[in-house]
Order: C-alpha cells, then sequence, then structure tokens
C-alpha cells in the first residue's frame, strides 16, 4: 500500500511546483495543500501544524508516512517513498 | 499589469551592479517573478514567492524582495533562499548548487 503522502505548498514557490511534477511523474497519489490559498481563518492552524512537523515554517514540507521533509529535495523524497 | 519580462530588466540593471544575477535558468527566474507580480496584486507589496506572507507590510518587511536575507544567503551560499538572485560564482557553477534553508527566524512568522 502507498504510504499517505502530504504536501504543504505555495502557489507561487517554483521549488512547490518542482515537487508537485516529481511527485505526480513518480504516478504518487498526494494530498496537497497551497497553504496562501487557503481561507485566512485557516492559515494559523495550518502554519501550527506545518511548525509542529518541522520546527519550521518553509515550503514545501512533504510528509510521506512517518517522514517528513522540507525543501524540493528529490533524493530525500525518493527514499522515503521507497523509491 | 507588469509583465515578467519588464520586471526582468529593471531588475537586471539595478541588481547586476551591486553583484547580484539572476539565475542563468530563465524558466525558474520567471516563474519567480510572475510569483511577485502575483504576490504585489494580491498583498500590494513584491512579498517572497517562496515564503508565506502575513499579508501586513510592516510585518512582512524583511521579506520583501530582494529580502533581509539575501545578502548572508548569497555570501553563504551563493544564492537566495529561492534561487532568484545568485552569485556570478553561483551561475558558472564553480561552487556547488547547495540548498539553502531558511534563515528568517521562526518568530518573524506570525498568523
Amino acid at each position: 500500500m502507498q504510504r499517505s503522502v502530504k504536501l504543504y505548498a505555495l502557489s507561487t514557490c517554483p521549488h512547490c511546483k518542482c515537487t508537485k511534477q516529481f511527485l505526480s511523474d513518480c504516478g504518487v497519489k498526494f494530498d496537497c495543500t497551497d497553504v496562501d490559498k487557503v481561507p485566512k481563518e485557516d492559515v494559523a492552524a495550518i502554519f501550527e501544524e506545518v511548525k509542529r512537523l518541522t520546527s519550521r515554517c518553509s515550503f514545501p514540507t512533504i510528509v510521506i508516512g512517518d517522514k517528513v521533509i522540507v525543501g524540493n529535495r528529490e533524493d530525500q523524497i525518493r527514499e522515503a517513498l521507497g523509491l | 499589469m507588469m509583465e515578467v519580462e519588464q520586471l526582468y530588466e529593471i531588475l537586471r540593471k539595478v541588481q547586476e551592479p551591486k553583484g547580484y544575477f539572476f539565475n542563468k535558468d530563465k524558466e525558474k527566474v520567471f516563474e519567480l517573478l510572475a510569483g511577485l507580480l502575483a504576490n504585489k496584486e494580491r498583498y500590494g507589496y513584491m512579498c517572497c514567492p517562496c515564503r508565506l506572507a502575513a499579508n501586513d507590510r510592516e510585518h512582512d518587511k524583511d521579506i520583501i524582495c530582494p529580502c533581509t536575507y539575501r545578502e548572508p544567503d548569497v555570501e553563504e551560499y551563493g544564492s537566495c533562499y529561492c534561487n532568484l538572485y545568485v552569485s556570478q560564482a553561483w551561475n558558472e557553477e564553480r561552487i556547488p548548487h547547495e540548498y539553502v534553508p531558511e534563515r528568517r527566524p521562526d518568530d518573524r512568522f506570525i498568523f
């Protein structure tokens, strides 16, 4: 079974775009939130979640199973996906 | 609304004499500049396209492009956080293209 993959991204960020493309190219299904596009009242909760996961606020943040990767680091993403 | 090409030329003329060059990957640069223009449209200022804006100019002033962190990042890594502005050595691949970690202090992010 595929590990659940959650991506926190920004719609204006090319690094995030590369991660989306990379996951798609790998045939990985993922749940993506463009944090800059969510309603203002929901941003704080998502921000707190990203901060809890990474202790930072940096995008893209990718959650693969129990692994958390900050940045478009394809080798780390590949490893976490078991590819 | 200003076009990406116009913004590219305006910024290039100002920034190159200061030693900050656009990444030679023009496609990526144009994406970043389009992000800056999108942020200008929705926030009223050209906030960094790779960071979450608070939609408050005063609060975001350190991440209005070029951000406060560009100078130390280009100094240390040869590139800013977004890989928009780089050094000549970075473009000529005389230094490694490392991941540039977020330098903005955590407590500057408030939502």
